[in-house]
């Protein structure tokens, strides 16, 4: 589905996006990239300019909001002030008429779930940010909906809240088996959550996978810089075979594992993990050997931070780990560095 | 106030426009009050004053009679229960400047009115409107005080001697139709400064004019004003 | 800390002393007006002092009749005798004759043994007990009778007090006319005012921008060019009038009449106060946040239960304070009422204003307004009680 506003510019574009009964799906991506809107149309507040949104294969398309039966949960909570944390919860259950003492039942479930009992009769404005989002939580679980989205819902907590309720959330998850469709743009939160991550740049989907693919193996540069921290070098393609491709870049060439769709003569960037780096290695282990220059070291308890200069390319990284023979590395030090094709990756190009 | 003198005479009367009134044109002041001859809404000042006096004249006391009838309860039931019967078609007015107003929009169909007014959308505006004298109530105007104690005494009374010279008091009707206060000055009386027209049968005092007319009794209205005024706002709110 | 308290008291002790000076102080005076009056009683001081051990049944002794025969001469000297005879006169129609004519033949008349016997001489008036009950009556310093005339009272001979005929009642039925009359204008601007706020509120910047101004621009302009301009339209040869008849919907003969009745001084009224309605609640619905209403169509309610349990409920304190401000400047409105109302459409505040600048009985229009005060005084705390007013809200 597509969505625009002015008729010019895309919010979003061409998303074409499934999600599994009981998943934990994070749309992640920085402000402006579309994924909060995508999360809008799906919630049924707005509409797609073209495509379609089926929810167990029944499309939803001219289904109001509130006959889709999703529970959301808000960036700022958006508690009812006038009425109690009970009457909160106690609201979607009334205007679907369930009975007083069934939805009292349901209110004291709900709350238990979030580890409020007892809160009933607070108005929101008296509870602490934290209490709020859990009571927000809890009002979008109540009415037991299959599907529940939240819209970074821990952006306006502090670190250790927010830890906190990540794991709750994840808890929660876990015992009800609900599907969630969970916005943020702190990558660390979308890791630590999800089953599946969507990255989000320009309206468009960059790349969805597992965390762990998603870390280990980016198919897009904008993924590769976005999630964990990435070395990435200029250059281009000259040559290809067998998964493995030869990238010339300024000062020599590289081999990396080539994905798919480019070709020789192609521009690329070739990513590298920073701690993917081997220092002094055996001669002939690794397809890329280079000699660098040391230009600072940064001491950080388990590990060294050090910045090379390699071919000209002052900001190239590496994390080693701190063992003995490390600790000597001085700047202007000359050394040589490896590592293997598989763990540098020449994506597609893209001006930095 | 025991005495003073007063600058001028005007006169409550009632006024039309042609432009709004048919074939028929009213002539009475019982014309005033029969809203079969002449349906559509009156205009009257929202005061006590004059619509009595007018009422009593209409329900047939004779001129002469009219304030001895309002000085008895009946009397002033009398005109009130008169005045009931044009009441649901009554437009209040309260300052002089709206009748004229609501004449030219035909607001009204009829109403009283300060002839001095009349006269000026009459003259100046070259408004159709139409004055009928029968009934009027003729008034004194102008009156003349002075604050107590001031230090220029001398010069404030050779300003009202000079007010009242026979030919001050006429000099007024060349601006406006109201009719001096002193007999030695009725033959000063001339035309209209602004446009030449003959001032004379525009004067409330000719002779012409009062064929019919009554003169307003001050010192009845400053016993009974208060007392009017509160029966009048009861009935006005009923 | 003194020394703050001390900066912060001077610095309030200006806007303190203007209140007081402007406001408290000629407030104060007027109200006590309505029960304490002492510029009558000094007309007559003398003749008053003998008054007060008289009983009233009998005509007072000789004292009273030679203290009142020297005291109404000099207060015509002195001009202060149209106090006592328009005070007089108003409780009976007469006095005021009667005591300019007394004062004036007194030093005229030949003393005939008695003052009672030369004042009756001059007035068969003076040997009526009732004429002197009403002098004691108009001088008195300390009197009910404004308050029992603002209530449609009046007292009995026998000192009993009972409400005047029907049709001589006339501030009582003015009083209720005015409170229905301004919750009417009320409830109108608030069923007017109420979507408007709202529209407002959820309008992009730049037209909600032009909006308020909108709302704003009758705001700056001067009440009677308002009022009059809605004589203009609403009048019988008026442009709405004209409008539909020149549309054919209305004949010459059936004009609609909208002014000089009720229906002008509604529509006026409601037009003039109708932006002290909306701008508490467009203040009100702007701390709304957007999300509320999603909030609650995602929970599943209807567009309609979202507005009536959720939208609605978070306005009230806007709508109190429109109510409160349009109610209290409704009930006090006068000039409106008198230029579109026609004879049906005045006000206390008329009478009052009337009482004020014409008649110059400050002591019942004083009266009339402390009823008015209270009724309004009143109605707050009950609202008070029922909406609170530390949750209003006036933008």
């Amino acid at each position: 589905m597509s969505k625009t506003y002015d008729g010019e510019h895309w919010i979003v574009e061409g998303l074409d996006l499934t999600v599994q009964r009981g998943e934990f799906l994070t749309l992640l991506g920085p402000s402006g990239s579309g994924k909060t809107t995508c999360l809008m149309m799906l919630a049924g507040f707005e509409a797609p300019t073209r495509g379609d949104i089926r929810i167990a294969e029944q499309s939803v398309q001219g289904i109001a909001a509130d006959k889709r039966g999703i529970g959301v949960v808000f960036q700022n909570y958006a508690l009812f002030p006038h009425m109690t944390v009970g009457g909160n919860l106690s609201f979607p259950l009334e205007v679907r008429g369930m009975d007083k003492s069934k939805r009292r039942s349901r209110v004291q479930q709900a709350l238990s779930l979030v580890r409020m009992s007892g809160f009933e009769e607070r108005l929101p404005q008296a509870l602490s940010g934290g209490q709020q989002q859990r009571v927000a939580i809890a009002r979008a679980l109540v009415f037991e909906p299959e599907l529940v989205l939240m819209d970074e819902p821990l952006g306006a907590l502090d670190r250790r809240l927010r830890e906190e309720l990540q794991f709750e959330i994840r808890r929660i998850h876990r015992e009800l088996g609900v599907t969630i469709v969970y916005v943020t743009h702190d990558q660390q939160e979308a890791m630590v959550m999800s089953d599946r991550v969507a990255v989000f740049s320009q309206g468009r989907i960059e790349q969805i996978a597992s965390p762990e693919v998603l870390y280990e193996e980016p198919t897009r540069s904008f993924v590769a810089r976005f999630i964990g921290e990435n070395n990435l070098v200029k250059g281009e393609i000259s040559h290809v075979k067998r998964g493995v491709c030869t990238v010339q870049v300024e000062g020599g060439s590289m081999t990396a594992a080539h994905l798919g769709d480019l070709a020789p003569g192609d521009r690329t960037l070739v990513a590298v993990r920073p701690e993917r780096i081997q220092l002094r290695p055996q001669t002939g282990a690794y397809a890329n050997e280079f000699i660098a220059k040391v230009e600072d070291v940064t001491f950080l308890g388990d590990h060294l931070r050090v910045r090379f200069n390699l071919f000209g390319h002052a900001q190239f990284i590496a994390k080693l780990p701190n063992i003995v023979g490390h600790g000597a590395l001085l700047p202007g030090d000359e050394v040589r560095l490896g590592w293997a094709a598989l763990d540098c990756r020449a994506l597609n190009f893209e001006d930095t | 106030m025991e005495c003073g003198p007063a600058g001028l005479y005007y006169s409550t009367i009632y006024a039309y426009n042609r432009k709004y009134m048919g074939e028929q044109t009213p002539s009475s002041i019982e014309d005033f009050f029969d809203l079969d001859k002449f349906p559509g809404r009156r205009g009257m000042r929202r005061v006590p004053f004059a619509n009595l006096e007018f009422a009593l004249i209409a329900d047939g006391v004779p001129i002469d009679e009219v304030y001895a009838t309002l000085d008895t309860a009946d009397g002033i039931d009398r005109a009130f229960a008169k005045l009931d019967t044009i009441k649901d078609d009554v437009v209040w007015w309260e300052a002089g400047a709206q009748p004229p107003q609501m004449l030219a929009d035909g607001e009204v169909l009829m109403s009283t009115a300060y002839n001095g007014r009349i006269f000026n959308a009459q003259i100046l505006e070259a408004q159709p409107f139409v004055i009928v004298w029968d009934g009027q109530l003729l008034s004194l105007g102008g009156p003349l005080a002075i604050v107590a104690g001031t230090p220029r005494i001398e010069a404030a009374l050779a300003f009202v001697r000079f007010a009242n010279r026979p030919q001050s008091l006429a000099n007024i009707s060349k601006y406006i139709s109201y009719s001096p206060t002193r007999l030695s000055a009725e033959t000063l009386v001339g035309t209209h400064l602004e446009t030449g027209i003959d001032m004379h049968p525009h004067m409330p005092a000719s002779a012409e004019n009062m064929r019919r007319a009554l003169k307003s009794d001050w010192r009845w209205w400053s016993e009974h004003r208060d007392e009017l005024n509160e029966r009048f706002s009861a009935w006005l709110a009923r | 800390m003194p020394h703050a308290r001390l900066v912060s008291l001077a610095l309030v002790l200006p806007l303190f002393a203007f209140v007081g000076v402007t406001f408290v102080a000629p407030l104060a005076s007027l109200l006590s007006k309505s029960a304490y009056e002492t510029r009558i009683h000094d007309v007559i001081p003398e003749t008053m002092d003998v008054l007060a051990a008289w009983d009233g049944q009998d005509l007072p002794p000789e004292a009273a009749f030679a203290a009142i025969a020297k005291e109404l001469p000099s207060a015509r000297a002195n001009r202060t005798l149209l106090r006592l005879s328009g005070a007089a006169n108003r409780l009976q129609s007469g006095m005021r004759s009667l005591i300019t004519r007394t004062a004036q033949r007194v030093p005229r008349t030949e003393f005939a043994g008695t003052w009672r016997e030369t004042l009756a001489e001059i007035d068969e008036d003076w040997a009526d007990v009732q004429t002197w009950i009403i002098i004691e009556s108009a001088a008195a310093k300390f009197t009910l009778r404004h308050y029992l005339q603002a209530l449609d009272l009046e007292a009995q001979p026998d000192g009993s007090i009972k409400a005047r005929p029907q049709q001589e009642r006339v501030y009582m039925p003015l009083l209720w006319r005015t409170l229905l009359v301004s919750l009417s204008v009320t409830l109108l601007c608030f069923l007017i005012g109420y979507p408007i706020a709202m529209l407002i509120a959820d309008a992009p910047p730049r037209r909600r921008n032009l909006l308020l101004l909108l709302v704003l621009i009758p705001f700056w302009t001067s009440l009677l060019v308002r009022t009059t301009a809605w004589i203009v339209l609403l009048q019988r040869q008026g442009v709405i009038n004209d409008f539909l008849v020149t549309l054919g919907f209305l004949r010459d003969d059936t004009r609609l009449e909208m002014i000089y009745n009720m229906t002008g001084t509604f529509v006026a009224m409601t037009h003039v106060l109708l932006p002290f309605m909306v701008l508490p609640l467009y203040s009100v619905m702007r701390s709304i946040p957007q999300n509320q209403l999603r909030a609650s169509a995602s929970l599943g309610a209807t567009p309609i239960q979202g507005f009536v349990r959720v939208y609605f409920p978070q306005t009230l304190p806007g709508i109190g304070a429109g109510a409160l401000l349009v109610f209290i400047l409704a009930i006090g409105y006068y000039i409106t009422p008198a230029l579109v109302g026609g004879s049906s459409g005045q006000l206390i505040a008329n009478m009052i204003a009337y009482h004020v600048q014409t008649s110059l009985n400050w002591g019942l229009a004083a009266a009339l307004s402390s009823i008015l005060l209270v009724a309004v005084i009143v109605l707050y705390l009950l609202f008070n009680r029922l909406v609170g007013i530390d949750r209003m809200r006036l933008g």
